[in-house]
């Protein structure tokens, strides 16, 4: 058959009609191109507005300390003079804050509005994550330092407060004579900082803007992230070891029968999170009936037993009152209680992975000569894989930020990691540290998704 | 156990699932040593079920199934040594082929140097040596058959259980599939039970076949008898082409069965299935000896035919007749000189001698 190609002067391929075929490949594809681009264009928005930016927002703030800066720029400049932090700074610096303050004081917006007091009472909340006392030193300092003379006669009434400073600042408040607090503004001093990361793990600067570790009786966060680690994991073990069983059940059942218990499966979802976790309150607490129920029907025996092996044993087999297990309002319950509501999670992926498993497969390993066992571990839990895989991450994942829960059931030793960000969101409203917990959160839920992709392949992963 | 024993026994098997249908209604089948039997028949026809309950994945309702003598109803499957290839392969997604191969071995405790022996030995067999390292998944449908069946052999079983293993393949491959599987079966003396609904693959395979309908088997017999002396119009009718001219028996005489058709001719036919006078009969006649235009006095039934349809295959031209008020009586005509006068709307004798007509249940 001869070549009935036609190539041009540079040897690409042309059509019958002389033009280059990449081209015209090209050009023919362009309107499916353009018409998919277009129908992907509503989703695409969608998912930069609702999920890029406020993810970018909440990275931005884990960061950010423009504020402070704009508050403080002369005395963070003489910051950088000050030569021997161990001993207080000099005359300048003094000055440098007082300037400062009277320059934020005044500021106004564009409708005239003073903007300036709102401004210096957000940067004393900012130093006081800081050194705590911050705020106070310096709201206080704010008062003194822009008391104007009101018997001047002159067009701009000058400040009562004269040069030099340092004196009046530290019988103002003795506190200004402290270098800890000067110290400290050495990890403000730039527009952007990864202190609020430090915090959040328990770590601060010191003067030097060396990260050091927080004094003992500061350090909170190490634990309760231990603790939101080992709640997440404990209540992925015990999801699967309860779904596990579950799913195969509802995979190896007729669909009719196992339609019915997907429906008991899901009933939970279907019900209201509060009513459930009310409803395990009812169960678990003190005076709850699991605890009466114990105590109820126990038997009591107490005494002398000859028992073999280990000869005369004093025995006492009483379930009362005082024996009533603490279960609710505890790191227990704060387990229990998420097991039950993330059990669907994982439920759901390993049943719709073992759906797809042929029966014929079980079949085959027998046929080859294993036990039921055998094959079961070695054939079926194999193939079975990419659900347990799926189901572990998905609950984790919920489960590592987890909130509404630990808060109604958690008690003290059950709160989780999501109840400090909220904590910080509404109640100290330090957004820069919650924001930085939610960044440790993303990175962790990030490096867990790596991690299952370098070990099993994240294409074999089966949601549903 | 005496040679003559049969490997493989059916006694009386029966089987239901709901309590009202009898699946499988009285099996009776022995397989003796070395034999390659297929179980031939259409779907829901219940040979698959008996297969299951060889193999011990269906449990036998009634009935006993011996393997060796010994009757095997309560041997769970894997301790019963019988090797299977199944319809889909089964072949296990999450282990290489030798793996695949490896496991009947491993699971009966098997040294590792023996094992990479017995497993190379039986991928050479299929001419798939340098496939070991493969997962099933990255092969072709045809090599995935092969490993299969070298999967049920690698252990050495003393049964070969087949079910539909070839449906999956395209028709080239399929028939090259079944006389691998038939070499297979003669060098390595295997015993064999098939099954299939493929009647072409039956009888290219078999030594016996089974036809089953409605859970009982109509004939079993080997390929040339069930084409050439089928004893019931089921069987006629599954294995190979088949016309089917109905009427009554006028009379009977020995082997002889005179069959009066519904359009009122008199066919002289061989007795097979029909016992008395005034019975229902079915006559099948093959479409490849029926003689066109047949030599005065050579065949005791000659009848005059319209042609009504030429297709021409090649090889022959299928011609379509209408005849004793039956319009779809298909005659293979070879392609050769003496035959090409044919031509639609022409009338023509057409005849054919008494062995190849038989009288069968109407």
């Amino acid at each position: 058959m001869s070549d009935t190609r036609t190539l041009d002067a540079k040897g690409q391929l042309l059509t019958n009609d002389g033009v280059p075929l990449k081209e015209s490949l090209r050009k023919s594809l362009r309107r499916t191109k353009i018409r998919s681009f277009l129908l992907l264009l509503a989703p695409l928005l969608f998912l930069l507005i609702m999920f890029v930016g406020p993810i970018g927002s909440l990275l931005s703030r884990s960061v950010d300390d423009m504020e402070i800066n704009r508050v403080l720029p002369e005395t963070f400049a003489q910051y950088e003079l000050w030569e021997d932090k161990s001993i207080l700074p000099s005359e300048e610096m003094f000055a440098a804050v007082v300037n400062d303050i009277r320059a934020t004081h005044k500021l106004e917006d564009s409708e005239g509005n003073n903007i300036g007091k709102n401004l210096l009472g957000k940067a004393g909340t900012r130093m006081t994550y800081e050194y705590s006392g911050w705020r106070s030193l310096l709201l206080k300092t704010v008062k003194s330092a822009t008391k104007v003379n009101k018997r001047s006669k002159e067009e701009v009434k000058p400040y009562t407060w004269e040069a030099p400073y340092k004196e009046k600042m530290i019988k103002r408040d003795k506190r200004w004579g402290k270098v800890e607090f000067w110290q400290s503004l050495g990890a403000m001093k730039d527009p952007y900082t990864i202190g609020y990361y430090l915090n959040a793990v328990d770590l601060r600067f010191d003067a030097n803007k060396n990260v050091i570790q927080k004094p003992e009786h500061l350090k909170i966060y190490k634990t309760i992230w231990m603790r939101t680690l080992q709640v997440s994991l404990m209540v992925t073990i015990f999801c699967l070891i309860l779904a596990y069983p579950v799913s195969y059940l509802l995979a190896t059942l007729p669909m009719r029968t196992s339609n019915l218990l997907m429906i008991c499966v899901l009933m939970p979802f279907w019900t209201s999170l509060l009513v459930r976790i009310v409803a395990w309150m009812i169960m678990l607490q003190q005076n709850g009936v699991v605890n009466d129920t114990l105590v109820g029907i126990l038997p009591c025996f107490e005494g002398m037993v000859n028992l073999p092996f280990f000869g005369e044993k004093n025995i006492d087999l009483c379930f009362s009152d005082e024996d009533r297990i603490p279960m609710m309002y505890n790191f227990t319950g704060t387990i229990i209680v998420m097991t039950q509501v993330l059990l669907p999670f994982m439920i759901l992926p390993i049943y719709s992975v073992m759906r797809g498993i042929p029966p014929s497969y079980m079949k085959a390993a027998q046929n080859l000569g294993a036990t039921p066992t055998r094959a079961f571990v070695r054939v079926y839990m194999p193939q079975s894989i990419p659900g347990i895989g799926a189901g572990c991450i998905l609950v984790f994942i919920v489960a590592i930020g987890y909130y509404i829960t630990p808060e109604l059931v958690g008690g003290k030793d059950g709160l989780m990691i999501g109840n400090f960000v909220a904590r910080e969101m509404q109640k100290t409203l330090n957004w820069g540290l919650a924001a930085a917990m939610g960044a440790i959160l993303l990175a962790a839920v990030l490096i867990l998704y790596w991690a299952y992709d370098r070990l099993i392949g994240i294409d074999n992963l089966k949601m549903g | 156990m005496s040679s003559s024993d049969p490997l493989v026994k059916f006694e009386n098997v029966q089987k239901s699932y709901d309590g009202e249908i009898l699946v499988v209604k009285d099996f009776n089948l022995d397989v003796a040593q070395g034999e390659f039997v297929t179980m031939l028949g259409p779907s829901g026809s219940g040979k698959t079920t008996c297969l299951m309950m060889l193999a011990g994945f269906e449990p036998t309702t009634n009935g006993t199934i011996y393997l060796k003598n010994k009757p095997i109803n309560n041997v769970p499957p894997h301790k019963r040594g019988i090797g299977m290839v199944f319809q889909n392969y089964a072949l296990f997604p999450h282990m290489t082929v030798a793996e695949n191969l490896a496991f009947p071995l491993e699971v009966r405790k098997m040294g590792k140097s023996e094992r990479e022996a017995k497993v190379n030995r039986a991928l050479e067999m299929v001419q798939l040596g340098d496939f070991g390292n493969r997962r099933p998944m990255q092969l072709s449908g045809g090599q995935q058959q092969r490993v299969a069946v070298a999967r049920s052999l690698v252990f050495d079983p003393d049964l070969v259980l087949m079910d539909e293993p070839l449906g999956a393949l395209d028709k080239n491959l399929r028939e090259q599939m079944q006389y691998e599987i038939k070499h297979l079966h003669e060098e390595l003396g295997l015993t064999v039970v098939y099954v299939t609904h493929d009647q072409t693959e039956a009888l290219t395979m078999s030594n016996r076949i089974a036809v089953f309908d409605d859970g009982v088997v109509q004939q079993c017999a080997s390929p040339e008898d069930l084409y050439e002396k089928p004893e019931n119009a089921f069987v006629a009718n599954f294995i190979g082409e088949n016309n089917r001219l109905m009427g009554s028996v006028e009379s009977i005489d020995g082997d002889k069965a005179t069959v009066k058709t519904d359009s009122g001719d008199i066919v002289i036919a061989s007795k097979v299935n029909v016992n008395k006078a005034g019975d229902r009969a079915t006559l099948s006649l093959r479409p490849e000896r029926i003689m066109v235009s047949p030599a005065k006095g050579k065949t005791p039934n000659t009848y005059s035919a319209k042609v009504e349809e030429l297709i021409y295959h090649g090889d022959h031209i299928r011609t379509r007749f209408s005849v004793c008020g039956h319009d779809d009586f298909i005659v293979k005509i070879p392609n050769s000189i003496d035959n090409v006068g044919l031509q639609e709307g022409k009338e023509v004798n057409i005849g054919w001698m008494m062995e190849d007509c038989l009288a069968l249940d109407g």
